[in-house]
């Protein structure tokens, strides 16, 4: 998928006026943010799990080149290939010829976000194959021609009168208007998909060295009937997805359906280890993992291990009050919200995500619920010191900071430029309250800036001393 | 070297790299893989059967229990005529043995797109969650759990564990080794993917029905 983040201001302007994007946000917004508390609150030992899958992820981190050869090793033995891509045109290649030998026609897809990342629908759809987004969400994006908003709720964005214009206009009428319908409409056309696929495509949520299993967790079942009634069966997952043992899933298990949907368990978990017995009546007959770096190993040595946690909740975009206001697709890229920011600029560069880094109030809401103890924040405030660093920074800013650094530096000079500046303010004001500033107008186009009271806080402390 | 091998090493060394150090040596490696973690399990005090009920109950799926193995053929039919379904079913071989009404078409081969009822034996219920854990193979093929609209299970009471911890005990001890599918479900399928308008029957079962035994 092309990076569009550069478009960040322009792409966030256009959303906030974006009545039913700001409809279907309204609706979100809550939701998710409540049955996470609740399902936080009816577990004593959230917060226990949380320090515990944090520094399970730790050692695992530490130890991963063993993980993974552990896990290759185990999947080989239970008959299935392991296939290591660097970047995401050797993972679209390895998945192309998979696909190409089978002389595949149809291939089905459950929810897989590093098959976003490495943009594999294009590549497959451009060798003329038929690819079918199997999640519903995700087939409403598709029929929508646009990229997933969310990564765990990918149609986020769209209204259900959305979804039943994109209905009509795929599967003709009459235009259904009720949810239940339109769910309906979308099973049967799907089903039919499953049963005709030549390759199903998953992702991989956590992969188990110890039994080789490759592990997904869904609430509607379109993983379970990709992955079982295709011939070829194949899951794309980023190398830092894989956990020691059974054990170790559960641990992230416990935490994940809670973080991401605020839901005690997701309906499914699927651990799927080779591909179907000989003895076996259904399921498919080859089964592939395709390990993607693209990055990941290269965040391992740096400041920005900590992100490798990721479990791919979505609790802090649930969380992030831009994210709340703009969704998914100002950001531009596969990941949005907090974690996207941090990501976008690490995988696709510094300069290619600017603003990302930057569209955060570090309000730390979104470290307050990782279930995983991701400082984002921190790695946020550490990708602007780099920006900076690296001369990304616009001149302006760059030469308003050294402004400020001489003056934050010099004491007598810093109050007394405030003494102006309050006074200032307080003379331009009426009622209180100040309606247009100039060099302010970003703040005073939308809303009212509060007048200072004329007089600095230093001003105010000293003259209370005086009086004691 | 071929590009395949070429990218294991690369990747691997790049790990290595970063975590700047060279492969583990044998000593550390057999540490790692004699690491038994004990995570947090939470806390549990309710009956098994009683908390798997409650928890399955919650999530919109149906349960009944019966005395003995013996009366899951009757369990099924009263479900089947409850819900008027037509008078066939895909079961799975594993409950081949018992007595089924001569009026239900029985079958035991995969579940294809028409099949509008499955009933299939659980491997273990794990209480925590409330949840089925079912085993593919030939005696449970994977269609049965997720192609009909109806999905029956029967769930011996004595195989319902506490934890997952239990329940992947379970699956170790299987002179098999691990199925080609380890099904874990814990309701009917749902999606709220249009306006976060919970519905359910999205593409698996839109009902799941357990019956306990014992």
């Amino acid at each position: 998928m092309e990076i569009r983040s550069k478009e960040f201001k322009e792409r966030a302007v256009f959303a906030i006026h974006d009545a039913s994007l700001q409809q279907a946000l309204g609706k979100a917004r809550g939701g998710f943010v409540g049955k996470r508390a609740q399902q936080a609150a009816e577990l004593p030992e959230f917060e226990q799990l949380r320090e515990e899958a944090k520094n399970t992820k730790n050692h695992i981190l530490d130890n991963l080149d063993h993980y993974l050869e552990r896990y290759e090793a185990a999947v080989t033995a239970a008959g299935g290939h392991v296939h290591w891509a660097r970047d995401a045109e050797e993972a679209r290649k390895i998945i192309l010829d998979i696909c190409k030998r089978v002389d595949a026609k149809t291939v089905t897809k459950g929810k897989s976000m590093v098959s976003e990342e490495i943009g594999l629908n294009e590549a497959l759809i451009e060798h003329g194959m038929e690819v079918v987004e199997t999640d519903l969400g995700e087939y409403i994006i598709q029929l929508a021609h646009e990229p997933p908003s969310h990564i765990i709720a990918p149609a986020v964005h769209k209204t259900k009168d959305q979804v039943s214009d994109l209905f009509e206009a795929a599967h003709g009428g009459p235009r259904k208007t009720e949810v239940a319908d339109l769910v309906n409409e979308a099973r049967r056309v799907l089903r039919d998909k499953y049963f005709r696929a030549d390759v199903g495509i998953t992702g991989g949520n956590f992969l188990v060295a110890e039994t080789g299993s490759s592990i997904i967790v869904t609430n509607e079942g379109n993983g379970d009937l990709t992955q079982t009634l295709a011939k070829v069966h194949i899951v794309t997952s980023g190398i830092e997805r894989v956990v020691p043992t059974l054990d170790d899933a559960t641990l992230f298990l416990r935490l994940l359906a809670r973080s991401a949907t605020g839901q005690e368990t997701e309906t499914y978990t699927t651990i799927s280890t080779g591909p179907r017995r000989a003895e076996d009546l259904d399921g498919p007959e080859e089964y592939h993992v395709v390990l993607v770096d693209n990055g990941r190993s290269k965040m391992l040595g740096g400041r920005f291990k900590d992100m490798l946690r990721c479990i791919r909740c979505g609790a802090c975009m649930n969380h992030c009050p831009v994210y709340g206001a703009v969704g998914g697709h100002a950001y531009g890229w596969v990941y949005p919200g907090p974690m996207g920011s941090v990501l976008t600029p690490l995988i696709k560069g510094l300069d290619n995500a600017y603003d990302l880094p930057n569209a955060c109030t570090l309000n730390g809401r979104c470290a307050s619920v990782c279930p995983v103890k991701i400082p984002l924040p921190d790695l946020l405030r550490e990708l602007r010191h780099m920006q900076h660093q690296q001369d990304i920074t616009p001149v302006m800013q760059r030469r308003a900071l050294k402004v400020w650094r001489y003056v934050a530096t010099r004491p007598k000079l810093y109050h007394a430029l405030e003494q102006v500046g309050a006074r200032f303010l307080s003379a331009i004001a009426k009622n209180g309250s100040i309606r247009r500033l100039p060099l302010a107008s970003g703040w005073t186009d939308v809303r009212d800036l509060p007048a200072p009271a004329g007089r600095t806080f230093l001003e105010l402390w000293q003259g209370k001393r005086g009086q004691k | 070297m071929t590009a395949a091998a070429n990218a294991r090493e690369a990747i691997l060394n790049s790990v290595r790299s970063a975590l700047r150090r060279g492969p583990l040596d044998d000593k550390r490696r057999a540490e790692l893989d004699a690491r038994r973690p004990q995570h947090t399990r939470p806390a549990q005090d309710e009956e098994l059967v009683a908390r798997f009920i409650r928890k399955f109950e919650s999530r919109a799926g149906t349960t009944a229990r019966v005395a003995s193995r013996a009366d899951v053929p009757a369990a099924v039919e009263a479900y089947r005529v409850d819900k008027g379904l037509p008078a066939h079913a895909a079961v799975g071989a594993a409950l081949k043995d018992l007595a089924w009404p001569a009026g239900l078409a029985v079958h035991h081969d995969p579940a294809g797109i028409s099949e509008t009822m499955a009933v299939s034996q659980a491997l273990a219920g794990i209480a925590e969650p409330g949840s089925l854990m079912m085993a593919s193979g030939p005696a449970s093929p994977i269609t049965h759990n997720f192609v009909p609209d109806d999905h029956v299970v029967v769930l011996d009471a004595g195989a319902i564990v506490g934890h997952f911890e239990e329940a992947w005990e379970v699956l170790r001890a299987r002179a098999e080794g691990m199925p080609r599918a380890t099904n874990i479900i814990s309701g009917p399928s749902r999606t709220a993917d249009v306006e976060q308008t919970i519905q359910l029957g999205a593409h698996g079962p839109r009902r799941v029905h357990v019956i306990i035994v014992g």
